[in-house]
């Protein structure tokens, strides 16, 4: 294996805060003073990247990646611990690069450029290969405030991968802007690393991960839970969410910042519900057409007549995407006693497309929720599609095609 | 030390590029644009010299030059313009390129060059325009004129030092930049620009001295109204302070690094 490109030793960054500013001031000029709280966002970090290696860092929003990346470029200072690099990093962390709005977009390119120390003659050898790549036509010399954020997310990658680095970090940039752009930057990634670019990468695409690294770093809290194959460290990453799902739903929500609508009158109520892979095991991720168990149980607090199930799949946006009801496939339970428990174990192959989607429940006696309402529930459970060994394709479905072509004389 | 100018050195261009940015956007959405340079100055000017000159009817003392207030004032605005611009975008020079701290990795003793850089045009556009008037006025340039350059120089060192420190501190301490835009007011008029120091009651004309800008300010007075040589024995003093003082705030500079990225 060649020699290490980047060597992250023992690496930690604390956030202090002082009850006084002056207190912070001091202790610059080795005064010791103790912080009013002192939060460690990331610890104890060590790995190296080889030259060509591409890493993927994984982990629950808050867990210290994008830390992590801003003290690899240099952006933020270590409080313990080293990074070095040998090489140029280029970085996109996050959008806009600090882009001025009044300015064209060529001459943020330029500006941009400039801020990564080339010298006029590379950036004027650069600009037109940034024009062709950025594919913003006349934009290109537009204010950059009249720019879509995909329109800057265009230039911002364009100019930035302008020039082959040693080193490429990107936070997630990658996911904002169109699927064409989107590919667009893959392509030019992996040509990248073919030309032994190191990689640092951080997303919340399991597939990007998995198709595009070597290697995966899982961080939780700050703090490295495991470093290896990007299928063990994904693999790894689901059980952790399952396992949290179960101990607590509350934190969950804050999580997501999503907040759960449940009504209804509680006759009937959902216990647990789990998205569950081929094996029986709890997913979060799951690959386009795998086939998948989603398990719901429930409960009856009083004797309740009839009871219908049923449940809804939303796309990220709320649009249903499939639901259906016990009702329709004449699967009604007549006469529950109070306290009975009832376990709906549904399956399917999850024939949708890559993103996140969300399962909301309802427990009521008619198809419809609006008799005999026991419970509703919105939100119920939220997992992801990627895709992860199908052609590229987009939408919501998954609906697998054979092409033929016949070719004319 | 050699590092940073190493850096400086590489980043030449960026630097130069950002100073003409940073005028290109400021009247970039602007019908008369880059005259506004010009004009905001001399609008301000023409108003004290409105209303002091001749609502006031205040002359100077010693001459028989009818326009002599108007240069008084020009010349002391000219140093004051240069002054208090450098200390007040010093002030916010972190805060307001936050988001480029944040995101990428560059010297960032850049900052304070551009800066310097941009007001330092600024300035001289002003100097041009009023140049352009004491010839339309009559007041004939002079031999003495070429201790101008000399005189930015130190009002350049003096304001940047005194700048960069209360911008370092203003980043943790937001108050500063509020309290900065009460003190710049209050400097303002305990320096002898709009006025003329022998007006003053003898005690307090002596606390006066002590203000590092009034020794600047009387200086372009003496050179671009009078014709005679700057104050050059409190000027090297107030010089050498400054460059201690840049010293000290590089120093706090480097120091505060590494926390300035974490609050901003």
């Amino acid at each position: 294996m060649s020699t290490a490109v980047l060597k992250i030793h023992d690496l930690g960054k604390a956030f202090r805060e002082y009850d006084m500013e002056w207190q912070r001031m001091l202790s610059w000029f080795g005064a010791r003073q103790k912080p009013a709280n002192e939060a460690w966002v990331l610890r104890h970090v060590s790995f190296q990247l080889f030259a060509g290696e591409c890493v993927g860092i994984v982990g629950q929003n808050g867990a210290g990646k994008s830390t992590l990346l801003k003290l690899v470029t240099g952006t933020l200072r270590p409080s313990e611990g080293s990074v070095r690099a040998s090489g140029r990093i280029a970085a996109i962390l996050e959008l806009g690069m600090g882009f001025n709005p009044d300015l064209t977009g060529r001459d943020n390119a330029r500006y941009t450029a400039g801020l990564m120390g080339l010298s006029p003659q590379q950036i004027d050898s650069i600009m037109p290969a940034v024009e062709e790549f950025a594919e913003i036509g006349e934009y290109f010399d537009q204010p950059l405030r009249t720019y879509s954020s995909g329109m800057q997310m265009r230039v911002a990658f364009s100019v930035v991968t302008a020039i082959r680095p040693e080193i490429l970090i990107i936070d997630e940039a990658l996911s904002v802007g169109d699927a064409y752009f989107a590919h667009k930057s893959m392509a030019r990634i992996r040509e990248f690393r073919a030309q032994g670019t190191t990689l640092l990468f951080v997303s919340h695409d399991p597939g990007a991960i998995q198709s595009l690294c070597d290697r995966a770093i899982l961080l939780e809290r700050g703090r490295m839970l495991m470093d290896g194959t990007p299928n063990a460290v994904m693999d790894y990453y689901n059980a952790l969410i399952a396992e949290k799902e179960n101990a607590s739903v509350e934190v969950r929500q804050l999580q997501s910042g999503l907040a759960q609508t449940i009504s209804g009158t509680r006759e009937a109520v959902v216990e647990s519900i789990g998205l569950f892979n081929g094996a029986g095991e709890p997913v979060e991720f799951v690959n386009v057409g795998e086939p998948v168990e989603l398990r719901v149980s429930a409960r009856a607090y009083g004797d309740i007549p009839r009871l219908v199930f049923g449940y809804m799949i939303k796309d990220r946006l709320g649009q249903p995407v499939f639901g259906t009801n016990t009702h329709h496939t004449r699967q009604a339970l007549e006469q529950l006693r109070d306290g009975q428990t009832v376990e709906f174990r549904i399956s399917f192959p999850m024939n949708l497309g890559p993103g996140s989607y969300s399962v909301s429940t309802a427990l009521c006696s008619t198809d419809t929720h609006l008799i005999d309402n026991y419970e509703w529930r919105d939100l119920a459970l939220l997992f992801t599609v990627a895709n992860q060994d199908r052609d590229f394709f987009v939408g919501t479905a998954w609906v697998p095609p054979l092409i033929e072509i016949r070719r004319g004389q | 030390m050699k590092l940073m100018l190493l850096a400086i050195w590489q980043y030449r261009h960026f630097i130069l590029t950002s100073i003409r940015n940073d005028l290109r956007t400021r009247f970039a959405r602007s019908r008369l644009g880059a005259i506004w340079m010009i004009l905001q100055p001399l609008a301000q000017g023409a108003i004290y010299a409105l209303v002091l000159a001749r609502v006031l009817g205040s002359k100077l003392p010693g001459t028989t030059n009818r326009y002599a207030y108007v240069i008084y004032l020009l010349a002391g605005l000219a140093a004051w313009s240069l002054f208090a611009e450098v200390i007040t975008r010093c002030l916010t020079i972190f805060v307001d390129n936050a988001s480029l701290l944040k995101k990428m990795m560059f010297p960032r003793i850049c900052l304070p060059l551009i800066v310097s850089g941009s007001c330092l045009l600024n300035n001289l556009f002003l100097l041009l325009a009023t140049i352009g008037i004491f010839i339309v006025i009559g007041n004939e340039p002079g031999w003495m004129w070429l201790w101008l350059p000399v005189l930015i120089g130190i009002t350049l060192v003096f304001a940047l030092a005194l700048g960069l420190i209360l911008g370092v501190l203003n980043v943790f301490v937001r108050d500063v930049a509020q309290v900065m835009t009460v003190v710049m007011q209050l400097w303002f008029w305990l320096t002898p620009i709009v006025y003329v120091v022998n007006i003053l009651p003898g005690t307090f004309a002596t606390v006066l001295r002590l203000n590092p800008m009034y020794a600047i300010t009387s200086s372009y007075q003496q050179v671009l109204l009078w014709g005679n040589p700057p104050h050059i024995k409190s000027l090297s003093v107030i010089f050498l302070a400054s460059v201690v003082m840049l010293g000290l705030a590089m120093g706090l500079f480097r120091k505060a690094s590494p926390d300035m990225v974490d609050v901003l």
